[in-house]
């Protein structure tokens, strides 16, 4: 059992996922994570939907910024902690040097009523990303060994929980998480083996 | 940069907040507000505020702000010392973590864990889009979020030519 799938692509060096990831840095404006899931599976194919969710799962869980540590992990898959370190890095200098840029133009033009607005209508696009790359990954719970009507139940109340209720997100993880990892855990004794794989 | 910023204590602050940061910086602002504007008076509020803003607009992780943070603090040395203390100790124990859990992907485990936090991590993406959609009132900006969500769900339309419309449309005033 092996977690590559044969039709996936690779990146070549350090320098490519250095490469990539500034691109990709570049591109997300309000946010990484669609721009990251639509480079990484569709046009570069290094990872399934499936193997995104998962990545993001564990980015999710540990502390820290969930794109960084979709980087790192991604990087170190291929190449080892260099691989981690060189898409880190790409995600973070070029873009690093672009917002300490924007600070110091920022005091200019901040009451300008033409650049508020910008800003306003970029961060409305950037949450119709999010939720639309949300919508394409839910694709990935077709093949859950929990069955889709369990993950329907656990993805809306996860959702009402941090959403509406604004519940803390450590305690919504530390809940929702555990029934749904103990489910998990009883469907993948239960022999479904086969369909955690079929993906 | 002001000679009375502590550096380290900065840094010795973002290095402990770190590893609070279940779901991202952004998770304990309240608390680098108590420090940062409260305790030790380095930012005015608006300035705590427009550090947010400016890295949400910018290209790249949003974790930014805090080196936005950082800058208008005590400059590139701030910029510095608050972005290495929220970085260093969460990409450790990120690298550690998926070591650790690749090397046993097969156990059940590990394979539980991955299924059953799936679509919670779908959910908070929504929740995500939500949040940043209901803080701004008004009927044209939700409609303007619903068709971008449409657009990349269901299209291959670059992402940057639907931010540009946003901003362009918004530039313009209709949102």
């Amino acid at each position: 059992m092996t977690d590559e799938t044969p039709s996936l692509a690779r990146p070549s060096s350090e320098r490519e996922l250095f490469v990539v990831f500034t691109l990709l840095a570049l591109q997300g404006f309000g946010g990484v994570l669609a721009v990251a899931q639509r480079v990484l599976c569709e046009q570069k194919r290094w990872l399934t939907r499936e193997q995104f969710v998962e990545v993001l799962a564990f980015g999710q869980v540990l502390p820290g910024p969930n794109v960084c540590n979709v980087a790192l992990m991604v990087g170190d898959r291929f190449f080892g902690w260099r691989g981690a370190f060189a898409a880190l890095a790409g995600m973070m200098t070029v873009p690093l040097v672009i917002v300490l840029a924007i600070t110091v133009a920022y005091s200019q033009y901040a009451s300008n009523a033409i650049v508020a607005g910008a800003l306003k209508g970029m961060g409305a696009v950037a949450a119709g990303l999010i939720v639309g790359t949300a919508l394409k990954l839910t694709s990935a719970l077709r093949v859950s060994p929990m069955g889709i009507p369990a993950c329907a139940v656990l993805l809306v109340s996860a959702f009402v929980a941090v959403a509406i209720l604004r519940w803390p997100l450590v305690w919504v993880l530390l809940g929702l998480g555990t029934v749904a990892c103990l489910l998990a855990w009883r469907r993948l004794r239960a022999g479904s083996e086969s369909a955690a794989e079929s993906g | 940069m002001p000679p009375s910023v502590d550096l380290l204590a900065l840094f010795g602050h973002f290095l402990l907040l770190s590893l609070l940061a279940i779901g991202g910086a952004i998770t304990v602002v309240p608390d680098m507000h108590r420090v940062m504007v409260g305790e030790m008076g380095l930012l005015s509020d608006a300035q705590f505020n427009a550090s947010i803003a400016i890295a949400q607009a910018s290209p790249g992780p949003n974790v930014l702000f805090v080196a936005v943070m950082g800058y208008q603090a005590a400059g590139l040395a701030g910029a510095a010392a608050t972005l290495a203390g929220i970085m260093l100790p969460s990409t450790t124990l990120a690298l550690a973590a998926a070591r650790w859990s690749h090397a046993r992907r097969d156990w059940r485990g590990v394979r539980a864990f991955k299924a059953g936090m799936a679509p919670i991590v779908i959910a908070l993406m929504f929740a995500t889009g939500w949040i940043l959609t209901a803080q701004t009132p008004g009927w044209r900006h939700v409609l303007l979020t619903v068709a971008a969500a449409i657009l990349v769900w269901r299209t291959r339309l670059h992402l940057l030519v639907m931010i540009a419309v946003g901003a362009i449309v918004g530039g313009l005033g209709w949102v």
